[in-house]
């Protein structure tokens, strides 16, 4: 997109009033999904969000950046555990602050989302400074060693409620803080920030190493820097979806964070398309209904799961998107395309 | 500071006694030479001779085992890829590495990162910094789209342009980093007469509009003895020759190494280094 010449307050004036619409719409419709669906209907549209956030994120470094996680279950499991943890010691405080209610409980989750975020950025940080100075898949081998450790702490953690599951102080479990709003707000604001660092200078120099890493860093690109800083933002954004899930229900168990949860997560982003933010938002949408769909067939739902995938790898082997992303012009091009 | 004396005609690159090997294999044994400023130099010499070795070696790809590499007065030997190209050596690949899925026009702008001011944050938030940034970008991969003759291409995926465009394109995208030195490694490989004079032509302008100093490996003696002014001759990772190219052309040890009238010496060593294991071998495809 060509960019304005200069930026005055006028183009600043706008972007608040589009960002002001946004939110207001996602409330309306928050109020609209709160009357119109039903609880159960409700639940996959918040999982539809938390599944783009995820599917998105772990694009920016698997798709854009051509790095694979195979563990990122892993960063989800820290977002998770530190909002609940967080949330739930903040609470109190905060409600005597400022008075119990729906003010309250937005501070209390979204400083503890944040603080989720940073953490899982953190642990991402940990894990890709030693695994991404390297050229290869050893990313892969390392994060799914991450993503079982991870899992593993949890579960031996007695704070933390161990193997049982982390249900918060009160016998209640945790407070539902997870509403239609906070979690498309959320989806809306990492959308944005991952769609901004994909078409930028930082953006063209990942999808760069991922096309050929010797040429890249003979263009004086720092490799390994932007690789750790795509794969630190991937981190904090599942962090983030897994605080959002954590509030979805009374508590979180160790084993909602297994190692099929990653796989789940690759999935969505190969059925969008590898390296297309659209492609992953689709894909998290598309894997978020099929799995509520197929939930009754139990074990069965697994082979299906592999039939599925094996049938798109056939048929469209790019992902349904491919690398290409979706906007106005590409329906407007569509027709003249190859 | 020891530093010495620096004459108005101080080497730019200067390589002391490189040498570089692989397991068992002397790849590059003590190559000693040096390339003054808005110099066109060749590298030339047979198949395998180590000539991209050397290459590697002076961009970082490679660590060398021995000797040492000076550029612009500082010692660069065994420096990372991504430092040696911020310090201003840039290099086209003998075996095209474009960014494929990207644009012509994203091809030329990668190698910027180098300059770009606009951080994450700044691109993230989409604010003034961000705009100037890509705006500049975009005029300077314009300008160097244009001289090479690519700007009608800016918005095609790499991989769909014609071979001899790729590698305008690679030459293109190197000089994006604004270098003080260009490698290109044998950028005629594939072109036919016409292009290779087009070649030409682009080479003597790099040098004498842009101030360039150009160092090239090329199998192409035409091209190597119409625009390279000094040229140094390898052979088995070794320096058997070097000059102008009119003097080049007629030393008996380049004739034997291009024409193959071996002493029986030479056999006997060609016949070792074949005959020794494949895992011997340089790890790297990119070798000659």
């Amino acid at each position: 997109m060509p960019g304005h010449p200069q930026l005055g307050t006028k183009d600043w004036l706008i972007r608040v009033v589009i960002s002001s619409g946004v939110v207001a719409g996602i409330w309306g419709l928050g109020l609209g999904v709160q009357a119109g669906l039903i609880e159960y209907v409700q639940r996959i549209v918040l999982l539809c969000g938390i599944n783009i956030i995820l599917a998105v994120g772990l694009n920016l470094i698997n798709g854009t950046t051509g790095q694979f996680s195979i563990g990122h279950a892993g960063f989800m499991a820290v977002g998770a555990y530190a909002t609940a943890f967080v949330g739930v010691k903040l609470a109190p405080g905060v409600a005597a602050a400022l008075g119990a209610g729906a003010l309250a409980d937005g501070v209390v989750f979204n400083v503890a989302l944040l603080v989720g975020a940073l953490l899982s950025g953190v642990a991402g940080l940990a894990v890709g400074v030693p695994s991404l100075r390297l050229k290869g898949d050893y990313l892969a081998i390392v994060t799914l060693g991450f993503g079982e450790i991870i899992r593993l702490v949890f579960n031996n953690t007695k704070a933390l409620g161990s193997a049982t599951g982390y249900f918060g102080d009160s016998p209640a479990g945790l407070p539902p803080y997870t509403s239609f709003f906070w979690v498309w707000l959320w989806v809306v604001i990492v959308v944005l920030i991952v769609r901004n660092i994909t078409f930028s200078q930082s953006g063209r120099s990942l999808i760069a190493i991922r096309e050929d890493e010797i040429a890249a860093e003979a263009m004086a690109t720092p490799t390994t820097r932007l690789k750790v800083t795509a794969f630190t933002v991937s981190a904090a954004t599942a962090g983030i979806a897994g605080g959002l899930f954590a509030h979805m229900q009374s508590g979180i168990r160790p084993e909602d964070f297994k190692f099929e949860k990653s796989i789940d997560m690759i999935v969505m982003i190969i059925i969008g398309g590898l390296g297309s933010i659209s492609g992953a938002v689709i894909g998290g949408i598309f894997l978020a209904v099929t799995l509520e769909l197929m939930r009754d067939l139990q074990e069965y739902r697994l082979v299906l799961y592999a039939l599925l995938l094996v049938i798109i790898m056939i048929v469209r082997p790019e992902g349904l998107l491919g690398t290409r992303e979706l906007s106005l012009s590409f329906f407007k091009r569509k027709a003249g395309a190859k | 500071m020891t530093r010495s004396v620096t004459t108005p005609r101080s080497p730019l690159l200067a390589l002391e006694k490189v040498e570089k090997i692989f397991g068992g294999l002397r790849a590059i044994g003590g190559v000693s030479f040096a390339v003054e400023p808005r110099q066109i130099f060749g590298l030339i010499g047979p198949n395998g001779a180590g000539k991209t070795t050397i290459f590697n070696v002076v961009t970082g790809v490679y660590q060398p085992d021995g000797g040492r590499v000076r550029f612009d007065g500082e010692d660069i030997s065994g420096w990372p890829p991504a430092k040696v190209a911020a310090r201003g050596i840039a290099r086209t690949f003998q075996n095209i590495r474009l960014f494929r899925s990207m644009t012509v026009e994203q091809n030329v702008m990668v190698a910027g990162f180098r300059i770009h001011k606009a951080g994450l944050l700044s691109a993230v938030l989409r604010n003034q910094r961000y705009m100037d940034d890509e705006r500049e970008f975009r005029r300077r991969a314009a300008e160097l789209l244009d001289i090479f003759k690519l700007k009608e291409l800016a918005a095609e995926p790499a991989d769909s342009l014609p071979y001899g465009s790729q590698r305008r394109l690679e030459i293109a995208r190197a000089l994006m980093l604004s270098p003080k030195l260009l490698l290109l490694d044998e950028p005629a490989a594939g072109m036919n007469s016409q292009e290779a004079a087009e070649l030409e032509k682009q080479i003597r302008f790099l040098r004498d509009e842009l101030g360039l100093t150009v160092v090239l490996v090329e199998h192409n003696m035409s091209v190597v003895m119409a625009v390279c002014e000094n040229i140094h001759v390898v052979d088995h990772g070794e320096t058997i020759a070097e000059g102008p190219p009119a003097l080049v052309k007629e030393h008996p040890k380049v004739l034997a190494a291009y024409l193959g009238e071996e002493s029986e010496e030479q056999a006997v060593a060609e016949y070792e280094a074949v005959s020794r294991p494949f895992h011997d071998k340089p790890p790297e495809p990119d070798h000659d």
